[in-house]
């Protein structure tokens, strides 16, 4: 028996937030007996790259290396993904929370007859029964889930578990994925995408702005903070409302949600909206003018003061320090 | 063109979360239950849908009686009809069983409904609905405009976005900035007193996770302040302190 993990690509490179998701099946499987832990790649990636994952706990990872998988075509990726699964005969299935990975596990819930947790904090009470712990009310809560299946989805949060640096390299085997017209009904025409940059989601460091910063050509203090840092930017929803950045930076209830180690808010006040996005991460730190903003109730560290003066202040004693 | 709008029913916002029971049941004291604000972009969008191709457009939840006002408001802000499948909303499983069996009934060319619900946050229905019917999900859809029966979307990814073409019928999952939201005017709140309301039993009682007991996170401790003219300290804490740089 194995857990089958589903790991996402981006131009060749495995995510890792789908590592992270291989060491969630690896500790999982050492806890439940579930053998060993597969991974499944999609589309064109270097065998190194693949067998690197073996890094992360994978014992082996099954490469569908159709050039027509690039793309993440769902109703495709579910197929072959399903296709693995009964291929190793598992009875659970690892990925990482992303905007593919919801999309592909929800239609293969159905295709494998599993029960599908999402938003996964930590790994599941197996002694008796199957308890699975879930964040939700966006990050406000977390919920006890019993699964009841004998097939499993677990959807992983960022950060759920520590990510495992020392397996040995995975031994990588092709497989044949058999794709019908219809998965491929729908068609990808083009991709936009940020490049270069690190992805938001995926940060381990975001640096934030607001409206406290005035207007769009104020950005260039919040990006040198991201670049000393290695950091992804972000902003509140008016900034991205007034275009003042895009859309995908938009942190909060109804934006992206992010679980860094370290969040950094600057000339934002911290609407409960706002909250809701950032409440995952393990360390925020609050610029603000306002002592009486709300964001500082939810800081670890604070800084009341005017974000034109303090962030180049900071920028600066950054760059000494790192 | 026969649209179909699946809409939940959640707790607003800003509202507080807390448990009763023993952990085991959200305490709904005090708080204001509103259309879920992904699902109310859907709406908005079918709203301009149907306008343009003067098709019908059904609003449906699965929910308990206390989900009619929302329901109301739904079609206060456009739908021509709501159906609502008479039952707590156990699990994505449970929920998408329902939306597909009535869905198929209904025949509709467009299914919306939010990218996921900000109660549960699972954004599994679509999908599950989706290979359910046989038809291809999209999630999280930005952008959707329908030409005939070929349908051009915007779905966000990682850091940007996607564009896609497909034909309908298909279903999405949709998230800001496909419309604006609506506000009902007076006369739709008006008239959504008298437009159709069915009420149907669930198909299925199959549940595959359900949830039987919650918790909040720890307190937060109190903030440290750090003086405006020594960010240098900052850093120091961030370093050996908090252990992130």
């Amino acid at each position: 028996m194995s857990i089958l993990v589903y790991i996402e690509q981006a131009e060749g490179k495995v995510k890792k937030t789908s590592l992270e998701a291989v060491s969630f099946a690896n500790a999982l499987a050492a806890q439940t007996g579930e053998g060993d832990v597969i991974a499944v790649a999609l589309g064109t990636i270097g065998n190194e790259e693949l067998a690197s994952v073996g890094k992360a706990g994978a014992a082996k990872v099954l490469h569908g290396a159709e050039s027509k998988l690039d793309a993440g075509v769902i109703q495709a990726h579910a197929s072959a993904v399903a296709q693995a699964f009964n291929l190793v005969g598992a009875k659970t299935l690892v990925l990482a929370k992303s905007s593919l990975g919801d999309a592909v596990a929800a239609r293969l819930a159905i295709k494998i007859k599993a029960g599908l947790v999402s938003n996964v904090v930590e790994l599941p009470k197996t002694d008796s029964g199957y308890l699975v712990k879930r964040s939700i009310y966006t990050g406000k809560a977390f919920a006890e889930t019993s699964v009841t299946t004998e097939n499993k989805i677990l959807a992983i949060k960022k950060n759920a578990i520590d990510l495992k640096q020392d397996g040995a390299a995975a031994q990588v085997e092709t497989f044949d994925v058999a794709l019908e017209d219809a998965d491929f009904a729908s068609k990808i025409t083009s991709t936009e995408r940020a490049t270069g940059d690190v992805l938001l989601p995926e940060a381990d460091i975001v640096v934030s702005g607001g409206r406290g910063l005035k207007g769009p050509e104020n950005w260039g203090m919040v990006e040198d903070m991201a670049k000393i840092l290695g950091a992804a930017t972000a902003c509140s929803k008016p900034v991205s409302d007034l275009e003042w950045r895009p859309h995908h930076e938009h942190v909060g209830q109804t934006g992206v949600k992010v679980a860094p180690t370290l969040y950094i808010a600057i000339g934002i006040s911290g609407a409960i909206q706002h909250l809701a996005g950032v409440n995952s991460s393990k360390c925020i730190v609050v610029i603000n003018k306002d002592p009486d903003a709300p964001f500082f109730k939810a800081a670890d560290y604070g800084i009341v003061g005017d974000a034109f003066e303090v962030v180049p202040k900071l920028n600066e004693a950054l760059k000494a320090e790192l | 063109m026969k649209i179909l709008v699946c809409i939940t029913h959640v707790p607003d916002t800003t509202s507080k979360i807390q448990f009763t029971a023993d952990n085991t049941k959200f305490d709904s004291t005090g708080v204001q239950y509103i259309i879920g604000p992904y699902d109310d972009y859907a709406l908005a969008r079918a709203v301009e849908l149907r306008d343009q191709a003067s098709g019908k457009l059904t609003v449906m939840n699965v929910g308990e009686a206390d989900s009619d006002p929302t329901l109301r408001k739904a079609l206060a802000i456009g739908a021509d009809d709501a159906i609502r499948v008479n039952a707590a909303p156990k699990d994505s499983y449970f929920v998408a069983q329902q939306i597909a069996h009535y869905a198929k009934e209904g025949a509709y060319d467009l299914i919306l409904m939010g990218r996921e619900s900000i109660d549960f946050n699972g954004g599994m229905v679509h999908g599950m609905v989706g290979e359910l019917l046989g038809m291809p999900s999209f999630s999280p859809v930005m952008k959707l405009d329908v030409d005939g029966s070929t349908v051009k979307m915007a779905r966000e990814i990682e850091g940007g976005k996607e564009m896609l073409e497909a034909s309908l019928p298909l279903i999405a999952g949709c998230q800001e900035p496909i419309a604006e939201w609506k506000i009902p005017n007076m006369r739709g709140i008006m008239s959504a007193r008298t437009k159709p309301l069915n009420v149907v039993e669930p198909v299925s009682q199959e549940t595959q996770a359900e949830a039987s007991k919650y918790e909040l996170p720890p307190a937060k401790g109190a903030v440290k302040l750090v003086d405006k003219d020594n960010v240098a300290e900052l850093v120091k804490l961030l370093k050996n302190e908090a252990k992130v740089l």
